[in-house]
């Protein structure tokens, strides 16, 4: 199991700025969470709202593995992985209140993000219902000989799905550039993984000759280094990886889910809010390595938090769509 | 107007004609599904086109329908035009969520962004003696889903005119072709032709009479049209073509001029394509009908196996005839 490594050739400036980008990331999320729980609190935002506070390590860390052409499928809780891949927070925030500026132009929501721009072929609330677009968008890359990677997040909860397991048997026979990230939160909504997934995760992978890794998905430079390593290979002709990040999601299942005692134990989330937090792990090997002073790192967070204050204030003054447009966008 | 070359081509010829003439004029197109290259499907429809194409486009799956029809919405969204082929209508069933969930709700979903060019070939159609699981006629259950398309070609001649648009349809389309008519022979031009969705075809005209039929239903159509011509009643046969868009001026014109409507399809009577069509009818040209519009589908039975049961389950010429007769009160 490989939890760490440095790019030997790049020297500290280079590595440095790459971490601190990392770093920016990671506190784009969490502060764009924590205002989505804000408005979604406040009856601001209508529908459903997944948070991802926790699992930031997961998606930047391979986000920044990628090319921004690279393709993306997401989930339900996919916030954070449109955001990694490039998307930005005002769009995302006039989309979760359904005006008409957002990325689907109100149509989509929370749980449906999409953003060609930016290689994201949308959020998907069907669990691990991505898995063949992502794998299909695989197969257009190889046969159009572009070099791109897909990437498919999807939830441990997925591993119940029948549909993974035939693109992953695809993926192998046609040797697709396409990477499996499976997050294991550790919960299928309400319920502990270990009472929904017979056998181990990563047996699964090998079954198909797929190469598989697991790695702490607490801290962002195991995640970005075996998501290198993947995209690497999947780059240069060598088909699927399958990557299993093992993280924690701190709130709900979705907000609203708030008494949580019936599936797990408060001290449980205390825990992994004070040992394991993503942001923390990466600001204290950043502090204790020299590669970043507290100041510069305070100084980051108070510019995402600028940025992510100045993004709801864009959704929020932005109009809802006429309802004559409700009819628009059914055919092509 | 010039003299325009036609051929006889068997349904299954032009289907074949029309894939090959649309992979030769757009490096995007192929196909994948179960046993589509060498063994150029059961039915025989795609011989000959990996000789042509090759592995890389025409391309065999394992039997993984979900699989490979995700894989085709994903490859639609990123530049390539895939055609899946789903041996049997029966087997829509297993992929459901790719084209409900996903290849229909894409488009919308995005706000524009993505799109699904996608066509899934698929057949219909009961009097095989197949059984219950390889003789359904399920496309009354894609025809309900915004988003899709839904092809029902009868004739050679429009099996490869509607496959063409929907091939370069930016849409995903679903295609239906009665497996009982891939040998049914007809007249194709030579030359390039598309025929646009949402148009019916008047495959007979008529006075007394209108019969509304798709598909394997064209023929019973007009069978039941030349039985009732021997005893005087002159029936107009319409084909929609494509259950959406759905072309229901001609529909409700129709039946204005005739002042009687039997809308025929082979899938289940119930809550099916012929309750849509009715309605149409029914509404459109209420106050100049004589009778109501009379539906004429499959029984609301699993297709059992036994010859005699599995007959008795399906509209034929003579159920049809008897009851264009009966509602024009002759005996």
């Amino acid at each position: 199991m490989k939890t760490e490594s440095k790019p030997a050739e790049a020297g500290a400036g280079a590595s440095s700025e790459k971490w601190l980008r990392m770093y920016r990331g990671m506190q784009m999320i969490r502060l764009f969470e924590e205002q989505v729980n804000e408005l979604y609190t406040r009856a601001v935002m209508p529908g459903l709202a997944h948070l991802y506070i926790g699992e930031e390590a997961v998606a930047v860390g391979i986000c920044d593995a990628l090319n921004r052409d690279d393709y993306i499928t997401s989930t339900h809780r996919g916030h954070g992985h449109c955001l990694a891949k490039g998307a930005s927070p005002d769009r995302m925030f006039a989309e979760l209140l359904g005006k008409e500026a957002g990325y689907c132009r109100g149509k989509g929501g929370s749980m449906h993000i999409a953003d060609p721009a930016s290689g994201n072929l949308g959020a998907n609330a069907i669990v691990g219902g991505s898995a063949g677009i992502a794998t299909g968008a695989a197969f257009s890359a190889k046969h159009r000989g572009t070099k791109q990677v897909a990437v498919c997040f999807f939830g441990e909860g997925a591993l119940g799905q029948g549909l993974l397991y035939e693109v992953m048997n695809l993926a192998r026979l046609w040797n697709l550039p396409v990477i499996y990230v499976c997050e294991n939160n550790m919960y299928n909504e309400y319920t502990h993984f270990s009472e929904t997934t017979a056998g181990e995760v990563l047996a699964r992978p090998a079954a198909f000759g797929i190469p598989a890794e697991s790695v702490d998905g607490q801290d962002v430079r195991a995640v970005n280094a075996a998501a290198s390593h993947m995209v690497e290979q999947a780059r240069a002709g060598n088909g699927p990886g399958f990557l299993l990040c093992n993280t924690y999601r701190y709130h709900g299942h979705h907000v609203g889910d708030v008494s949580r005692d019936y599936y797990r134990a408060k001290q449980e989330e205390q825990k992994w809010r004070a040992e394991r937090d993503p942001i923390k792990v990466l600001s204290e090997w950043l502090l204790g390595e020299k590669l970043a002073a507290q100041a510069q790192l305070d100084e980051i967070q108070a510019k995402a938090k600028s940025e992510i204050d100045a993004a709801v204030a864009f959704a929020l003054a932005a109009p809802y769509p006429g309802v004559d447009q409700v009819g628009e966008d059914v055919y092509a | 107007m010039p003299e325009v070359a036609v051929r006889e081509l068997t349904m299954a010829e032009a289907v074949r004609e029309a894939l090959s003439e649309e992979m030769r004029r757009d490096p995007t197109v192929f196909i994948m599904g179960e046993d589509v290259a060498e063994a150029g499907t059961p039915f025989k429809v795609l011989s000959g086109m990996v000789e042509e194409f090759g592995k890389s486009r025409v391309i065999d799956t394992p039997i993984s329908e979900p699989g490979f029809t995700g894989i085709g919405v994903g490859a639609a969204m990123t530049g390539l035009r895939p055609v899946v082929d789903i041996m049997f209508g029966d087997f829509l069933t297993l992929v459901m969520d790719q084209l409900v969930n996903q290849a229909a709700k894409v488009h919308y979903m995005s706000g524009g962004a993505w799109k699904v060019p996608m066509v899934l070939r698929t057949t219909l159609g009961a009097s095989r003696r197949s059984a219950a699981q390889h003789s359904q006629s399920l496309q009354a259950w894609l025809s309900h889903v915004p988003g899709l398309k839904v092809v029902l070609p009868s004739t050679p001649y429009d099996a490869k005119g509607l496959l063409k648009t929907a091939i370069r349809d930016d849409n995903p389309v679903i295609f239906f072709e009665d497996k009982m008519m891939f040998r049914l022979k007809g007249p194709v031009p030579v030359e390039d032709y598309t025929i646009p969705f949402g148009v019916a075809d008047i495959k007979r005209e008529g006075e007394d009479i209108t019969l509304v039929a798709t598909s394997s239903m064209v023929q019973v159509a007009l069978g039941a049209a030349k039985l009732l011509e021997e005893i005087g009643i002159s029936a107009e046969v319409v084909d929609p073509r494509t259950t959406w868009p759905l072309d229901e001026k001609t529909l409700i014109e129709s039946a204005k001029k005739t002042s009687r409507a039997i809308v025929i399809d082979e899938g289940y009577e119930r809550y099916g394509v012929t309750a849509e069509i009715a309605s149409v009818i029914a509404t459109g040209a209420f106050y100049d009908l004589d009778a109501p519009v009379k539906r004429i589908g499959a029984m609301h039975v699993p297709i059992p196996f036994s010859p005699p049961l599995e007959d008795a389950t399906i509209p034929t010429d003579k159920t049809v005839f008897e009851a264009a007769r009966a509602m024009c009160k002759r005996s």
